[in-house]
């Protein structure tokens, strides 16, 4: 045996490794860089607060796209669906209660309805997904392109074009929980709930070894459809999760709010140390680079405001977030090639 | 001597420091054939490339037809007439034949345009030259493995060949395709003097088809010579540096206990016809036949990965019905697959999640969650029992040597404690050395009640790991043999029987 | 027979007779020469976009950005015209957008040969680069006063013919269309840089092997996709007289539907330019006639993403049929 050899150690060790730590280092360098060129204003309670609020609306979606790429795939369809599961979700509120919340059936009943009715859409999407992927065998890439184009266009379908107005919900949205902005608790409890299906559970287990090598998982008796279908399905709830979330900060919805947030879920995925073939990818990761991508935005924003105040400012962040994708990817690419 | 074509000299190479090679000497002499042996690792691949201008070397000499050869690129060689035809072939599955076999060509020519008839007029003439008919218009996905590879001989001959070598070229053919190859590749030989360097771990076939042989081990040529120099000992003796004498498996079943697993009639997809066996406790039982028999598709119908038409299969005396993987896995059944880098194993995944992977159900704690204690617990007696040589068990699995990644395929299932395991060629790609130890292993698994079925092309594999042979033909079993009541000749002859 | 029956282009040839028998019993105005000259003129854009895309799939690729990249050689052109050559003439528009356009489409080639990214990826990021520096650096209000060139354009008529209301007119720019998948025909069944880029799309480290310099192939396809997609986006621009950054955008679901439906895998190495031509006629007719029917037209992004979902289904089903029965040979 090899003397120099490290003793033995756990297998499931801390998801800590070096591209973890450069990631936490990025992070923390781009939080103190705002804090500095920014002074009053970025390092502020209100700044801290409301990109508390405003971070969960892309930040729960990116978790869709992280364990749809860690097996492999990819859900192009997850905002399509939370749209989808707003709509519906309003549709229920201002059916059951009235436009004006005077109708017949009380706030107490009609607003855990709506959710669950969220939640199912979000749930219902994401099996069709997981149907097409797994059981009629499409690409993720068409088969999720094709589903979010029917879930949009369903919206349109449902609401004829307008956006649904409720402030039903806006309690979720703007309230805060001894001081800490209810969306941001979600997200966090979304965090939890993430890491111990990805890391404590079979299913967890198994996503990751379907991503490394899918003939493998066959071989070993994983029941690959059914992990797919458990993916797409999870991807889907959690986009109707993000549905209600989106309802309930801007209180209404609309069938195409959020049409950058594929890109930035997929930006945050790569950010966040993803593998786009499958099988690699921590929860660490792409919490640091959610919260990374909410300092550049809201930094940026100000810089911007500050440099140029025109509102051609808001389009800088479009360009912005499609050259970091690239440029997170050609670092990603050197840093493995010297690891070669 | 003045029949060489290529005439290596001190050719070393290393890579980051690692020596793949130091002074190698090799000659291939004009119209001969040659079988270049040595286990994995050995620098045989590293040889190949240099030969093909892929890699360059970094001291040597290299003399082609009598040019001395500085600095040499892919083009070079095979402006020099070296064709290199590796496993995967190098075809296009979208493009039809006719198309594969001018593209080349084509391409080398500089051409931009492309002339349809005369596309098919040079794949016409190229498959003439060789003697073969395969029709041009159908796509390469359509053809048979062996098809395939003629076509790339074919491609090879156009483009000039004076030496074809072929990595493993019989791998993947049945006993009566290896024949038609040979034939074309003799006929190529005799007529236009080709030169052929086969690179093979297969020891009996490179006994029966070679004329000069080269062995190499840790990047050194040990030996080189005539055929005739070589009998089986001296080979396994070159490519290892020790000698190895394996005992055949004595066995006698205790025939008043039941059956562990017994086969009746069975009939499956896509052509497994009226299959009759018993496996019993301690057995180790090899399948053999040449590829196309059914071999492999007896060990996936009893892994519940062949659609079963009918027949009856029990498991200790209980009928099971076997509609997947999953059904197997569940009455005991464990499979090592043929292909263990692409289905048996998670490559860029730890060593302890692929011996986890089968049994991580059952490794589950509080709330159901998987319980981390629980799994380094298992790894590491796997780890250990197994001497699977590691750092640690958290590295990928791609650290691993051949021999090792395949004791991680059996912790696998050893792990989850199966009855029956099915083995398809379990030492495929594993060095002289490994064998022997994992061939130990299996003896010592049957010692413990395990009932093992052993799929191999290796017939002196089987005849020292088994106490019976079934030997398959067309989908069905022809013959049961006793080890003790046979050898390698006696079943060589009877597989090619007709 | 068989054959020919499996093959895509068959079934979307059916279907499309179908539909079109269907739309036509229902509302006999759909049998008119006007119609068919406004579905001709409905193709064009999204049939120029389709022949890029379409190499783009061969190969093994995937591009989203060529929409972004049409806006963006449109807009820009114009606001070039405008403040230099107001007076230039269509030919001049078209070339300044499709040099744009290789332009853009030569970035997506870097990223891509040179660092073998995902074309996915790639180009859903530069996707968003490209319109963002549009919106942001180069401007974001339509432009209504387009150069004259562009009006006379857009009223460009080849052939008239008089209707019982008003006159039914060609637009020329459909022999843009037509002169486009002729030259692509051309170049992939008979040039070898279109072989090359069927033999990458079937098996990418052989063409290599083959001698193909694959690097310079990458570089021909999104090249040559931004050039396409700049004169898509001109030929846009033209036929609607103006320059609306926002236009365009959102199209790529149109035109990967007809690419896909036309019979190209996006597993790379098969697609037809005749099964591609044949998608466009199909996913045109859904988005423009489907009403005639009485199918709303709240409802069209469903009918494309069924469409999507059809034309990738019925192949992916074909393909599992077929790998059932020989699954275990496979390994053998």
């Amino acid at each position: 045996m090899d003397q120099t050899a490290p003793p033995k150690r756990m297998s499931l060790r801390l998801p800590f490794d070096f591209y973890t730590l450069r990631l936490f280092i990025i992070t923390l360098a781009i939080f103190i860089a705002f804090s500095v060129l920014l002074p009053g204003k970025f390092l502020t309670v209100l700044n801290m607060k409301s990109m508390a609020v405003q971070l969960p609306e892309f930040g729960i979606l990116a978790f869709a796209i992280m364990i749809t790429m860690l097996t492999g795939g990819i859900d192009l369809s997850i905002v399509g669906t939370a749209n989808l599961s707003a709509i519906v979700a309003a549709m229920i509120l201002t059916g059951l209660t009235g436009a004006d919340g005077t109708g017949g059936v009380p706030l107490a009943a009609a607003i855990p309805l709506s959710m669950l009715g969220a939640l199912l859409v979000g749930s219902i999407c994401g099996l069709f997904n997981g149907f097409l992927v797994s059981r009629i065998g499409i690409t993720p890439i068409l088969a999720t392109l094709g589903t979010g184009a029917i879930y949009t266009g369903l919206s349109f379908v449902l609401t004829g074009g307008p956006a649904i107005t409720t402030t039903q919900l806006a309690f979720i949205g703007n309230g805060s929980l001894l001081g800490v902005p209810i969306p941001i608790i979600i997200f966090f409890v979304v965090v939890i709930i993430s890491v111990v299906i990805l890391n404590r559970t079979v299913f967890g287990f198994n996503v990751y070894m379907l991503g490394t090598n899918p003939k493998a998982a066959l071989f070993s008796g994983i029941n690959s459809d059914r992990v797919l279908l458990g993916t797409y399905w999870l991807a889907g709830v959690i986009a109707g999760l993000a549905g209600i979330i989106f309802l309930a900060r801007t209180n209404s919805a609309k069938p195409d709010f959020g049409s950058s947030f594929i890109l930035l879920t997929v930006l945050i995925a790569i950010l966040g140390g993803v593998s786009y073939t499958g099988g690699f990818g921590t929860v660490v990761g792409l919490v640091l680079a959610v919260l990374s991508i909410q300092f550049l935005s809201t930094g940026l924003n100000m810089l911007m405001l500050e440099l140029f105040p025109s509102s051609a400012a808001i389009f800088f962040r479009q360009f912005a977030w499609g050259g970091l994708l690239l440029g997170v990817m050609v670092l990603n690419y050197y840093t493995e090639k010297r690891k070669r | 001597m003045t029949n060489a074509f290529l005439r290596l000299t001190g050719i070393s190479k290393s890579f980051a420091g690692v020596q793949a090679l130091r002074d190698v000497d090799l000659t291939i002499e004009r119209g001969r054939v040659h079988c270049l042996v040595g286990e994995n690792g050995s620098g045989k691949s590293t040889l190949i490339k240099i030969i093909a201008g892929v890699y360059q070397r970094d001291t040597g000499e290299y003399v082609i037809d009598g040019k001395n050869l500085a600095r040499l690129q892919p083009i070079d060689a095979i402006r020099e007439g070296v064709q290199v035809i590796y496993q995967d072939f190098s075809l296009f599955p979208n493009l039809t034949v006719a198309e594969n076999i001018a593209l080349n060509e084509e391409v080398a020519e500089g051409r931009r345009w492309v002339n349809w008839q005369q596309v098919r007029n040079v794949a016409a003439d190229a498959l003439a030259q060789i003697e073969v008919n395969i029709p041009l218009d159908v796509t390469v996905g359509e053809v048979s493995v062996a098809n395939k590879q003629l076509i790339a001989v074919a491609k090879a001959m156009r483009q000039n060949a004076r030496l074809i070598i072929m990595d493993e070229p019989t791998t993947a053919l049945t006993e009566r395709e290896i024949r038609a190859l040979f034939s074309v590749l003799r006929k190529l030989q005799e007529r236009d003097g080709v030169a052929f360097l086969f690179v093979s771990h297969k020891l009996d076939e490179v006994l029966s088809i070679s004329e000069k042989i080269i062995v190499i081990r840790n990047g050194k040529t040990v030996s080189e010579g005539e055929r005739d120099e070589y009998d089986r000992a001296r080979l396994v003796y070159d490519m290892t540096g020790h000698s190895i004498t394996e005992k055949s498996y004595d066995f006698e079943p205790d025939l008043s206990q039941p059956p562990l697993l017994k086969v009746e009639n069975l009939n499956a997809e896509p052509m497994l016809n009226d299959i009759n066996f018993e496996l019993r406790a301690g057995e180790i039982v090899g399948v053999t036949g040449l590829l196309g028999s059914g071999r492999t598709e007896l060990a996936l119908a009893l892994y519940g990965m062949q659609p079963i038409k009918s027949g009856r299969i029990t498991i200790d005396q209980k009928p099971v019905d076997l509609r997947s993987n999953r059904d197997a896995i569940a009455h005991g059944i464990g499979y090592v697959p043929e292909d263990r880098l692409s289905e048996g194993l998670f490559l860029e995944q730890s060593i302890a999640k692929n011996v986890v992977v089968r049994t991580i159900e059952s490794l589950r704690g509080s709330l159901g969650l998987t319980d981390p204690a629980k799994i380094s617990g298992q790894v590491s007696q796997w780890v250990d029992a197994l001497r699977i040589k590691t750092a640690d068990p958290a590295l990928p699995v791609n650290t691993l040597s051949g021999g090792n990644q395949q004791r991680v395929v059996l912790a696998k299932w050893l792990a989850s404690n199966p009855k029956v395991m099915i083995l398809n060629g379990p030492t495929v790609g594993v060095d002289v050395g490994s064998k022997e130890e994992l061939h130990n292993l299996m003896k010592k698994l049957a010692g413990e009640g395990m009932g093992l079925l052993v799929i191999s092309d290796d017939i002196p594999e089987l005849l020292g790991t088994c106490n019976r042979i079934l030997l398959m033909r067309n989908g069905t079993i022809v013959e049961e043999i006793n080890t003790k009541e046979t050898n390698e000749n006696k079943i060589s002859s009877k597989l090619i029987e007709d | 027979m068989k054959r020919l029956l499996r093959r895509n282009e068959t079934l979307v040839a059916i279907t499309l007779v179908v539909l079109c028998l269907v739309i036509g019993l229902n509302n006999p105005t759909f049998f008119t020469v006007g119609t068919v000259f406004t579905l001709l003129r409905g193709s064009i854009v999204t049939g120029i976009f389709a022949m890029g895309v379409l190499i783009v799939i061969i190969s093994g690729g995937i591009d989203v950005s060529f929409t972004a990249i049409g806006v963006f050689a449109l807009y820009s052109t114009v606001k070039l015209m405008l403040a230099y050559a107001p007076d230039a003439s269509i030919w001049v528009a078209f070339s300044i957008a499709g040099l744009i356009g290789l332009g853009l489409g030569l970035i997506n080639a870097f990223f891509i040969a040179k660092f073998k990214l995902p074309t996915l990826i790639v180009t859903l990021g530069t996707l968003s680069m490209f319109h963002g520096f549009l919106l942001f650096a180069i401007g974001n209000q339509i432009i209504r006063d387009v150069p004259p060139a562009l009006t006379e354009f857009a009223r460009a008529t080849v052939i008239e013919i008089p209707q019982a209301r008003g006159t039914a007119n060609l637009h020329p720019a459909v022999f843009l269309l037509v002169a486009v998948a002729i030259l692509m025909w051309i170049l992939l069944r008979y040039t070898m840089l279109g072989r090359g880029i069927y033999a990458l799309g079937g098996a990418p480290e052989a063409a290599e092997r083959a001698g193909f310099n694959v690097t310079r192939i990458q570089y021909f396809i999104y090249g040559f996709v931004g050039l396409l997609s700049g004169v898509a986006g001109m030929t846009f621009g033209g036929l609607a007289r103006q320059a609306n950054p926002q236009d365009i955008v959102g199209m790529e679901l149109n035109v990967i539907a007809a690419v896909v439906l036309g019979g190209a895998y996006l597993t790379g190495g098969r697609g037809t330019v005749i099964g591609t031509l044949l998608g466009v006629i199909l996913v045109v007719i859904a988005n423009n006639s489907l009403i005639l029917i009485g199918v709303p037209t709240v409802w069209q992004r469903v009918v494309i993403g069924l469409i999507i979902l059809i034309g990738t289904g019925i192949p992916a089903i074909q393909e599992r049929r077929a790998g059932k029965i020989t699954s275990g040979l496979a390994e053998a």
